[in-house]
């Protein structure tokens, strides 16, 4: 029997994320955790199930053991399918050729035999580093109304940042006249979002053809895009008007995650219509001690709280020690904060162990950098982290 | 080792109360996230028991949702997983007893690859070791091992009360049922373990000479023919046997001494079902203060001594006290409740105030609005 999918997923995991330095240590950047209980590779897979494509590759390389054993057989996320489902597609040891993955392009290339065998119409590319709600759906549809081989999802970025995106010049009709990578002097305020709908054969016969040119970086963003542009191709650009954020720097990160508190947030977690799925573990519901204060946080399942939590987001078994302040900050999965520390606009690793009246970072302010204390690091009694530092292994008087 | 487990879920259905009117004892919410068959199901789990069998009578349609295919407690399996097992025959051919309900199901046992088969029930809210209890089992050389423990039964307990008395090897020596009994005694904690040989041959005698009560007629009546030792149970049992206990317990729950004994156990942890839920969000105004609380709720007001279940929405200047709010409940704004039990999918909206005490719990049914 024939089957088919009509749009395959194909997503980018492999990319180290160099700039969230310390939290990408042992785990790729797709594994990072984002909004206490979600890593952020949750929000492409989600979006994916909630568009209606059931069959995801996930491309990974570096680290790739948190992110494999996460993803497992794809059931959190409804992706443990007969036909389809999500795979890890890793670089592999091939009879005429092995090879490490050399740009996305290039990655894809090194995978069309997993695209063609679910014969598929399209081919949806994502990012694994981006936190965002959209209906690739509404996307694949303009993608046909067009009749275009290639649809680029666009966002409307602050004229003053649109030098740091991959911008888009079209025409009234959205048609892509022209693209540039990081302009000095930017036309347009559309920026690429890093999210394509290719039609695949097109997509096959460039990958090829850029696969054979040697000075080629075998990137979309750098080579294969821009080439079909040039080549007078139907490549369209769709806007995209909801939230969308690039989490692949510290800063951006901690904002990203402040964007879910408050009354009226910015990014809206608790959308029934647009469940954002992730891996649940069994653990018991938060403990909020006598003598604790919490106030405009989040925080998720196996915390104990016995101290003050303020504009912060906790990760699962979190403990907060009685005596102890944390405030603008971010706090992964089983860490342990004893009595009378103060934490002032840090980001918080998974296993990390703060003793006592320790400080550390310095009060949210301007030109106040973020502190960063990466996983399984012990910060000993009497501590002071200054503001800015980024902690990657145990200090202990 | 082979066992099959097999849960009895609503066993003592004739002593129904308010939270159980609509569902089985096993698909009653407890403890912010959990239901009371988790407890029962996560215990034999973490034995590596994974042939189950639920052996349920009539409103199982909640614990049907709860339990699906069985994956969130590593059940659904190739061989053996959860099963399932409705009543077998015609509609006033309803078993009554704990021993019927094992005849309509003997084919069920028969079939199974068994060596062991471990009975319970699930109206308790316990971590047990079943590791310790075969341990046992296999010292003791018993037949059947019966798990008890030593309390203060309240006449709010499930009756008949099995009482029993043990020699000093610990063997079972008498069992006597009461149909009302107060006081502190050695009672059941309606848990064995036996070989399925044997539960087979008994229940094929039970079939044959049409008797009816597994405690009088099984185990009663055969202590010296067969081995029927006790195991000692010391650890946190809860007995959900109505809305006064099923409060006290949930109370019971913040106690971190408790939440320790049942929830982090090296390699013991209670599974639920998974329902993708948010974390739980706080705003300016929440003010919490020794609750147990779940994810996915959104908190503004204030919550003291309480339990909140999953989905739960709590107003500005709302103040909660004593309580226990079940899933999805949604309170408003500016209101106060004390000692108020909200079923699913309560809202409080209207009323400015309920106001229960320790004797006189307020309880609001499944889907009310008030």
């Amino acid at each position: 029997m024939i089957r088919k999918k009509e749009c395959v997923a194909m997503l980018l995991a492999g990319g180290q994320g160099s700039r969230l330095y310390a939290l990408t240590h042992r785990l790729a950047k797709p594994a990072v955790t984002f909004g206490a209980k979600y890593r952020i590779i949750d929000f492409p897979l989600s979006n994916c199930v909630n568009s209606g494509i059931d069959t995801v590759g996930v491309l990974t390389q570096y680290q790739p053991l948190i992110l494999n054993e996460y993803i497992g057989n794809g059931q959190p996320w409804d992706l443990d399918r007969n036909f389809g489902g999500v795979h890890i597609l890793p670089p592999y040891q091939g009879k005429y050729k092995t090879d490490w993955y050399r740009g996305t392009a290039n990655a894809i290339y090194q995978n069309i035999h997993f695209l063609k065998r679910y014969d598929s119409d399209y081919v949806l590319i994502l990012s694994g580093d981006h936190i965002y709600k959209m209906d690739y759906s509404k996307m694949l549809q303009y993608h046909k109304q067009n009749k275009a081989v290639l649809t680029i999802a666009v966002i409307d970025v602050p004229l003053s940042e649109a030098s740091r995106f991959g911008i888009m010049n079209t025409d009234d009709s959205g048609k892509i006249i022209s693209f540039e990578e990081k302009p000095k002097h930017p036309k347009s305020t559309k920026a690429s979002m890093g999210i394509y709908i290719f039609n695949a054969g097109v997509l096959y016969r460039y990958l090829e053809d850029d696969e054979a040119n040697p000075f080629s970086a075998h990137d979309f963003g750098k080579n294969i895009i821009p080439k079909m542009v040039e080549d007078g191709q139907p490549v369209y650009a769709y806007s995209f008007a909801g939230y969308w954020k690039d989490v692949g720097t510290i800063p951006s990160l901690w904002e990203a995650n402040a964007d879910l508190l408050g009354e009226n947030p910015a990014f809206n977690l608790y959308d029934p219509d647009w469940r954002i799925y992730s891996r649940n573990f069994a653990l018991p519901p938060q403990f909020i001690a006598r003598g604790a204060q919490i106030k405009n946080s989040i925080i998720t399942e196996g915390c104990y709280i016995e101290g003050t939590v303020i504009n912060s987001l906790l990760s699962n078994n979190v403990y907060i020690a009685a005596g102890s302040v944390v405030k603008d900050s971010i706090i992964f999965a089983d860490t342990k904060i004893e009595s009378g520390t103060a934490i002032n606009y840090s980001i918080i690793d998974e296993f990390v162990k703060v003793k006592k009246n320790s400080i550390i970072g310095a009060e949210k302010g301007d030109n106040v950098p973020i502190t960063v204390i990466a996983d399984n690091v012990t910060i000993g009694e009497d501590m002071i982290v200054p503001a800015g530092e980024i902690i990657e292994r145990d200090i202990v008087l | 080792m082979n066992i099959l487990g097999l849960i009895f879920s609503n066993i003592h259905n004739k002593e129904l109360f308010e939270v159980t009117k609509r569902r089985t004892i096993a698909s009653t919410p407890i403890g912010g996230r959990y239901r009371l068959i988790d407890f029962a199901l996560s215990n034999m789990v973490n034995y590596n028991i994974s042939h189950i069998g639920i052996v349920t009578k009539h409103n199982y349609q909640s614990l049907m949702d709860h339990i699906g295919s069985g994956k969130d407690w590593d059940l659904a399996r190739k061989h053996g997983g959860i099963v399932i097992l409705p009543p077998f025959g015609v509609s006033t051919d309803f078993y009554n007893t704990r021993l019927e309900a094992l005849k309509s199901i003997i084919s069920f046992i028969n079939n199974s690859r068994a060596d062991y088969v471990v009975l319970t029930d699930c109206y308790e809210v316990a971590n047990l070791d079943y590791r310790d209890i075969f341990n046992q089992h296999f010292t003791t050389e018993a037949d059947i091992t019966f798990v008890y423990r030593e309390c203060d039964v309240s006449g709010d307990d499930y009756m008949p009360v099995n009482v029993l008395t043990l020699n000093e090897a610990g063997r079972i020596t008498n069992m006597s049922i009461y149909q009302s009994f107060t006081g502190r005694a050695k009672v059941s904690a309606d848990t064995w373990v036996m070989k399925k040989t044997l539960l087979q041959s008994l229940v094929l005698d039970a079939i044959n000479r049409n008797l009816r009560s597994f405690n009088r007629d099984i185990l009663s009546h055969n202590l010296d023919v067969l081995k029927i030792y006790g195991y000692r149970f010391d650890g946190f049992f809860g007995n959900v046997s109505s809305l006064d206990s099923y409060y006290k317990i949930n109370m019971a729950l913040l106690d971190d001494k408790v939440r320790v004994e049942l929830f982090q156990q090296p390699n013991r942890p209670i599974y639920t079902k998974v329902r993708d839920s948010a974390p739980t969000k706080y705003g300016n105004y929440a003010r919490i203060s020794n609750s147990l609380i779940a994810d996915g709720c959104e908190i503004n007001g204030s919550v003291e001594n309480s339990v909140v279940f999953r989905g739960t929405k709590i107003g500005k200047n709302t103040i909660v006290k004593n309580s226990i709010l079940m899933q999805n409940t949604i309170v408003a704004d500016e209101i106060i409740l004390d000692h108020v039990i909200t079923d699913k999918n309560v809202k409080i909206i209207n009323m400015r105030e309920i106001i229960g005490d320790d004797h006189r719990l307020a309880y609001i049914v499944k889907d009310g609005v008030v």
